[in-house]
């Protein structure tokens, strides 16, 4: 029999191969010295760092160094590699991946990492009693309904030995070792998930390359050296200081006088401009992609965006570059759903280009010659009032006079999930970043028939059967051979989303990350497309170079 | 006394059961759905549901606000649903920040706004009352990010005599406290001086000029004593009024106060905690109010409490 594998060796080749990968080989990172520390500031809590839960901007990078998965990417890119497994096997058929462990892993406690732990630490996710967001992500595992009904417990993984740790799926699933790289898939050690109880998202315990030293509820969480950490070499920090309640105009004065190292938020908008054309910051500011696309959701079962031609005139009426200029050049136009650094992105593809005469011909075909009345949502946040607002005077050239009405996220949220609960949305503030580097990522709950129920995340309440058919086939597609077939099927299908048009894409974000000159590491570590906002690990310090 | 403080606490019990009830209905009717929110989105329904059932947000309103009831007797205020721990913690890791400002802002306050009020009374109508006056009225028409932001950039940034933002010392309260100080000041002065004003003018002021007392026993001991009562009543709110949070003071400031986790938890409409907060901060109104309400007799034998 024919199995497919991949060890650490292997990838490792591979990584050294691929161009694309920044320059952070091996031999690089030897001659970093380790030591020095960080303070990182946001202006929101770290809600919880339990892996099973965490799901926020702050959180989401603190639990990749509190944290392991038995797989993760090569720092700053999107491959893939193994991480607590050593190496990994697929059958044939894609439906059983068999993992090896890391020998010597260990808990921030002192205790040895077992394939019971991964079982333990997965099917907790799964089990409704932690009320975990991520629970969705293990569908593909056998027994998952059965499991995701009662108390977690999936017949789909099996401990084949203290080392291994065998996953049998239900069906075939090209996103499975994705979602074996995801914060919720995460070990954590049973024993002390139970001593703490509810909570353990304020008390981890880890594999990862940092341990928890101290955290004031609301003021500061500090993280330490994890010594006995299973990559050698890492971290290069000693310690990380995350200061909470601090708003980004502050932290920056405070970055410019030297107290903080990292901006964990954006740079304030009001200083953007003035901050990245100052010759001083060149070395300072990192940009870098983000997976994210902003658009808005017409709703296709609201009159009258039922009719195509009404959602294209939308996709044509929006000046998108205007948009882009609004947030000084923050993002960069976008065409269809994908972002541009996501697998399956169609380069070639122009989308609807930003025409009023072609617009308002649309309108007048579909029967609006005098335009009409309709709503859009947004959420209430810096910058999305000022997005919407030059949505809705873009739509009012062509004749759509589009009330704006913009509210918390929750309630915007709550909108989108009924049927008829919003005719337009826009999606800015959403959080709806990527939560893994694959295409389908942008498709399942978003733009398939499963996220167009009530309560679902499918705005624009579109579904297309025949494209849910072509989905499922290309996330069967797991023989890693046929990855580039696969990426063109994914291609195929977004294309066709957009002649239906059920949303108008209209930028995707770019990442700018200041450091101080205190903090070295590849610009891709600050900005890392799946370590957001910044890979903690592989960040040094200079002054102890 | 005793009858008169009993009453008062039975009293202050209705009106914070009065503000669960409100804030509860209010929250109830909020079109966001926890359960969606906690579930994200890749969700079944099932799981949607079941942390619905788990959460009792299936049950009436009648039946969510009885257990809500019944917990916070027992001291349970919930759990957050963003931060998926304890509200009671939450808070409580807060209160130590908030007090600290709120004392630093009185005594700025008090400070700022006794001094300017008595000295404006005291030269009334000359160009030290006109000077006091305009101050006053700007420091209560500034908005407070203005100031805050005034103070930050002049003595923390260019001076650089005070640390940007933070919390940890008493060089940290310094800027915060005296941005609350100066607007809160600019209400003080004008009370002070028509209250003084006002007292400076009565018989037994005269009697005391014409039994040769000094000017400074008159305007000190004879007139502050009578003219302070409003200010009194006037602090019980203020304590109030700063234990539900400066949040603007607390954001420019990076000050981790009460302020900053209600506005945290309005944006994530996390349910619990706002309800947390809302209560913490009724109990320290009605304790705010009842407190000057107990001092007044102290600075003026004539109220008798009954």
């Amino acid at each position: 029999m024919r199995t497919l594998m991949l060890s650490t060796a292997l990838a490792a080749t591979l990584l050294c191969a691929t161009a694309l990968t920044p320059a952070l080989t091996a031999a690089n990172a030897a001659e970093i010295k380790n030591g020095g520390a960080m303070v990182v500031t946001y202006k929101d809590d770290i809600a919880t760092l339990d892996p099973a839960i965490g799901y926020d901007w702050q959180n989401w990078s603190i639990i990749k160094s509190l944290f392991d998965g038995l797989m993760d990417y090569e720092p700053g890119t999107t491959n893939l590699r193994p991480n607590l497994a050593e190496s990994y096997q697929m059958s044939p058929d894609g439906l059983t991946y068999t993992f090896k462990l890391r020998p010597g892993v260990k808990f921030h406690n002192g205790r040895v990492l077992t394939a019971d732990d991964i079982k333990y630490s997965i099917e907790r996710a799964v089990n409704p009693a932690t009320q975990s967001p991520g629970a969705g992500f293990f569908g593909s595992i056998k027994g998952f309904e059965e499991a995701a009904a009662a108390n977690g417990a999936l017949s789909g993984i099996n401990v084949v030995d203290p080392q291994t740790v065998k996953i049998e799926l239900s069906r075939p699933d090209a996103t499975f070792l994705h979602v074996m790289a995801i914060n919720f898939s995460f070990a954590v050690p049973k024993e002390e998930v139970e001593k703490a109880g509810a909570d353990f998202g304020k008390k981890p315990v880890g594999t990862g390359a940092f341990k928890m030293s101290e955290w004031t509820l609301g003021q500061r969480l500090v993280l330490e050296r994890n010594p006995d950490f299973h990559e050698k070499g890492l971290p290069h920090l000693d310690q990380i200081t995350f200061e909470i309640g601090q708003e980004p105009t502050v932290a920056l004065l405070r970055l410019e006088r030297g107290e903080v190292d990292v901006l964990g938020d954006p740079i304030p908008p009001a200083r953007f401009l003035e901050v990245k054309n100052n010759p001083a910051n060149k070395d300072l500011i990192a940009v870098g992609t983000q997976l994210h696309t902003g658009y808005v959701t017409l709703n296709v079962t609201m009159k009258p965006f039922d009719d195509v031609k009404v959602r294209q005139a939308v996709n044509m009426a929006i000046n998108k570059d205007r948009i882009v200029r609004i947030i000084n050049n923050r993002a960069v136009p976008a065409t269809q759903p994908l972002p541009p650094s996501m697998p399956g992105y169609a380069p070639d593809y122009k989308g609807y280009a930003f025409d009023q005469a072609k617009a308002k011909a649309l309108l007048a075909e579909a029967g609006f010659p005098n335009g009409f009345d309709t709503e859009i949502l947004a959420n209430n946040t810096d910058p999305n009032p000022r997005i919407v607002q030059a949505i809705q005077q873009d739509l009012a050239a062509v004749g759509i006079r589009a009330a704006v009405k913009t509210l918390a996220q929750a309630n915007v949220i709550a909108a989108g999930g009924e049927k008829e609960g919003a005719a337009m949305i826009w999606s800015g503030g959403m959080a709806w970043i990527a939560d893994f580097p694959d295409p389908s990522n942008f498709y399942g709950p978003i733009l398939g028939c499963a996220g167009a129920v009530p309560g679902g995340w499918n705005w624009s309440w579109y579904c297309n059967k025949d494209l849910d058919a072509k989905a499922a086939e290309a996330d069967a597609m797991v023989d890693p051979a046929s990855k580039e077939a696969r990426e063109a099927a994914w291609r195929d299908i977004y294309l066709k989303v957009m002649e239906d048009a059920p949303w108008a894409p209209v930028f995707n974000e770019q990442r700018f990350t200041m450091h101080s000159a205190r903090m070295g590491g590849p610009d891709a570590i600050f900005v890392d497309p799946v370590h957001i906002p910044v890979n903690y690990e592989h960040v040094y310090a200079t002054d102890v170079q | 006394m005793a009858a008169y403080l009993a009453r008062r606490i039975v009293q202050a019990v209705l009106i914070l059961l009065g503000v669960t009830f409100v804030t509860f209905v209010l929250l109830y009717l909020l079109p966001a759905d926890p359960a969606r929110q906690i579930a994200g989105r890749s969700a079944t329904a099932a799981t949607v549901q079941s942390i619905r059932q788990q959460l009792g947000l299936d049950l009436p309103l009648w039946q969510q606000y009885l257990r809500y009831l019944g917990n916070l007797v027992q001291g349970d205020m919930g759990r957050s649903y963003i931060q998926r721990t304890g509200v009671a913690p939450l808070v409580w890791s807060r209160l130590p920040a908030t007090l600290l400002l709120m004392a630093g802002a009185i005594v700025c306050e008090l400070v700022i706004g006794l001094g300017a009020g008595i000295l404006a009374a005291v030269r009334r109508g000359k160009p030290a009352d006109t000077t006091v006056m305009v101050a006053s009225f700007l420091g209560v028409s500034a908005p407070q990010f203005v100031v805050g932001i005034l103070l930050l950039y002049v003595f923390a940034v260019r001076l650089q005599w005070f640390p940007i933002g933070g919390y940890g010392t008493f060089a940290h309260l310094v800027l915060p406290a005296l941005t609350l100080g100066i607007l809160g000041g600019g209400w003080y002065s004008r009370m002070t001086r028509s209250s003084m004003v006002d007292v400076l003018r009565q018989d037994y002021i005269r009697t005391a000029r014409a039994k040769g007392a000094g000017e400074r026993r008159v305007v000190y001991i004879h007139a502050l004593r009578n003219a302070v009562l409003p200010l009194i009543a006037m602090i019980g709110l203020d304590i109030g009024i700063f234990m539900s949070g400066a949040v603007v003071v607390e954001s420019v400031f990076g000050w981790p106060g009460i302020g900053q986790l209600t506005w945290q938890a309005i944006q994530q409409v996390d349910i619990p905690v706002i309800m947390g907060v809302t209560l913490t901060a009724a109990v320290f109104i009605v304790l705010g109010n009842l407190l000057a309400d107990l001092i007044a007799p102290l600075a003026d034998p004539r109220i008798k409490l009954r």
